[in-house]
């Protein structure tokens, strides 16, 4: 980031001016609305979430403190476990996945070809659909019997899996949506491939370096620091999975659950929202809320120290 | 020279091609599902085409569900929070990026943070102030938010005016102009087209949220369109020309916004590519 001119004001000084106070209230009062919300509704709710997870409370009595019961319970929890090992999945295989067809399809984007502009608005389209609906419309899709993928998967005699009714096709079902919502992704990376110089494929081209090569040596270096933000977006994102998830799900199940077949879509997110706003367990979900803090702190703190091995910086 | 073409534009067409049918595909299941009756829906094996082009199931949606009150519901929160991010993200991008004051570089730093903060861990709190405060099952928890300016907007407003020349402001700032005048005469206007980028991720945001509604709108007479058509599922699960045909009424406002605004859509993409 640029120094700013407000820096090299108020550095090595003693006492402010008068024309830095001007600035120092003028600046404060165009922020205030961020500052005002930041600290109502972040920082307030940030540091009593904290105090919530210590806590046994159901919105009707008072919170009783509890001290680490929550933590100890959820250690114990076998729908917290469930949870994590969906969720870990999902940023396991669904992130690079996803992360891969973006690729593919922003280089598809970048091909020079007539017509480009209208192959771009078709790609982008379903990411423009509401989860909700694209939700629906997939469910329907993956129906086993009457959808359209199975329709297909038999035509060509392949196996026709139940989808979302067999606890083992479930998350694939939730990446085969995603897959056609990567549009989003690919516009993203599509924007970063039309930055790189053209020059140094020219260079590559001239020294006899093929295809696959400019690919991994030039493409993909200098594409690595949005391949990062999206790495760290859709990581943090995956423990933040609940729409597709509940509409894929069905809704809410006779037995009051929202984790489809077997718990199979029981996400982070979703055994969260279950057990803060079906159950009211205030407190105990406060304390997943907190171990979601820490694991997404960890996930980008551990991604950006190891970035410094295979992010490059153009101009560096 | 034949061996060329083939190279650079059938093959390359062809593969866009591909793709785009995988794309396009389940739209036209969407459409055609919506128009079938229950029979040819759940009849084997499934064809794609309907018999005939069955509208009433459009009626019947629409009927069976208040789909026109949920859009009504839908809308209104939709705009009160495009005049809220309007009001307050440009005020705030404006303070750290014009403004030389040491609050700039430290707002900026948090406003970044705040991005990467999952929601979940401020939602039981923000849920118990609104619960004492009576309004849950109101707009109010869905769209007061807005006033206070998100993270993406005031991060895409600073990049946005990063690239408007100082000089502009300067001169007015000689003629004697307050920060105000010149902010609301000579900023703002500038801003126009990613103001317009603001409106209009902050409308998709509003319009497709369904979590947000779900926690906070019980009364099914205030429902969103998100929240509607999942108690549609809910209740009317098998009744997939009718679910198809209320997903069409969904999706179609998202279409024509995308279609009419597609530049702005785009512009999304390169803005990320700030980040770096």
């Amino acid at each position: 980031m640029k120094d700013s001119a407000s820096m090299k004001l108020s550095v090595k000084r003693k006492g402010w001016t008068r024309r830095e106070w001007h600035y120092f209230w003028l600046g404060l009062l165009f922020a205030s609305p961020w500052i005002i919300g930041f600290l109502v509704f972040t920082v307030y709710p940030f540091f009593s979430s904290l105090y919530f997870s210590l806590t046994a409370y159901d919105l009707f009595n008072p919170p009783q403190w509890v001290g680490l019961d929550n933590y100890k319970q959820i250690m114990t929890d076998e729908r917290f476990y469930k949870s994590i090992n969906n969720t870990l999945f999902m940023a396991f295989i669904s992130v690079p996945i996803s992360l891969a067809s973006s690729l593919i399809i922003a280089i598809m984007l970048n091909f020079k070809v007539k017509g480009i502009n209208y192959y771009r608005t078709i790609f982008y389209l379903p990411a423009v659909i509401p989860i909700v609906a694209s939700a629906l419309l997939w469910t329907w899709m993956l129906n086993p019997d009457f959808g359209l993928i199975n329709m297909f998967l038999r035509a060509v005699g392949l196996p026709d899996p139940a989808w979302l009714m067999d606890p083992r096709y479930t998350k694939p079902s939730l990446i085969l949506m995603g897959l056609w919502g990567s549009g989003a992704g690919a516009l993203i990376f599509l924007a970063a491939l039309q930055g790189v110089p053209q020059q140094y494929y020219e260079a590559a081209q001239v020294d006899g370096a093929n295809g696959w090569h400019r690919f991994w040596k030039i493409t993909i270096p200098a594409l690595s620091p949005i391949i990062l933000f999206q790495l760290i977006m859709g990581l943090i994102g995956a423990f933040q999975i609940f729409t597709e998830s509940y509409i894929l799900a069905g809704g809410k199940s006779v037995s009051g659950s929202i984790g489809g077949p077997d718990q199979s879509l029981l996400f982070y997110a979703v055994n969260l929202y279950q057990e803060a706003f079906m159950n009211l367990k205030m407190g105990y979900a406060s304390a997943l809320a907190w171990i979601l803090f820490i694991i997404v702190m960890a996930i980008t703190l551990v991604l950006l120290k190891t970035s410094r091995r295979w992010v490059y910086y153009g101009g560096e | 020279m034949t061996l060329k073409i083939l190279r650079t534009k059938i093959l390359p067409h062809t593969v866009l091609i591909v793709f785009s049918v995988f794309f396009l595909f389940p739209f036209v299941w969407l459409l055609f599902t919506s128009l079938k009756t229950s029979n040819e829906i759940f009849a084997l094996p499934p064809r794609i085409l309907p018999e005939a082009f069955h509208w009433e199931n459009y009626k019947a949606a629409l009927e069976t569900v208040p789909f026109p009150r949920y859009m009504w519901n839908t809308l209104v929160i939709c705009v009160i929070c495009i005049i809220g991010q309007l009001f307050a993200a440009p005020l705030v991008a404006y303070s750290i990026s014009r403004i030389p004051w040491v609050g700039s570089k430290i707002i900026f730093a948090i406003v970044l943070a705040t991005m990467i903060l999952p929601s979940q861990v401020q939602m039981i709190p923000q849920y118990i102030i609104f619960t004492k405060l009576g309004w849950v099952n109101t707009i109010l928890p869905l769209t007061i938010g807005a006033f206070f300016g998100a993270p993406f907007y005031i991060f895409l407003l600073r990049q946005f005016l990063l690239g408007v020349p100082k000089e502009l402001s300067e001169a007015a700032k000689i003629d004697g102009a307050s920060e105000f005048r010149i902010y609301t005469q000579i900023i703002l206007p500038t801003l126009k087209p990613a103001l317009a980028t603001v409106a209009l991720f902050t409308f998709v945001g509003s319009y497709t949220d369904f979590m947000g509604p779900l926690i906070y709108l019980n009364d099914a007479a205030k429902w969103t369109i998100t929240v509607g058509l999942q108690g549609f599922q809910q209740d009317h699960g098998a009744q997939w020309e009718q679910l198809m045909a209320a997903s069409t009424i969904m999706a179609i406002p998202m279409i024509l916004l995308y279609f009419f605004g597609q530049k702005y859509f785009m512009q999304s993409g390169s803005a990320f590519t700030g980040f770096k």
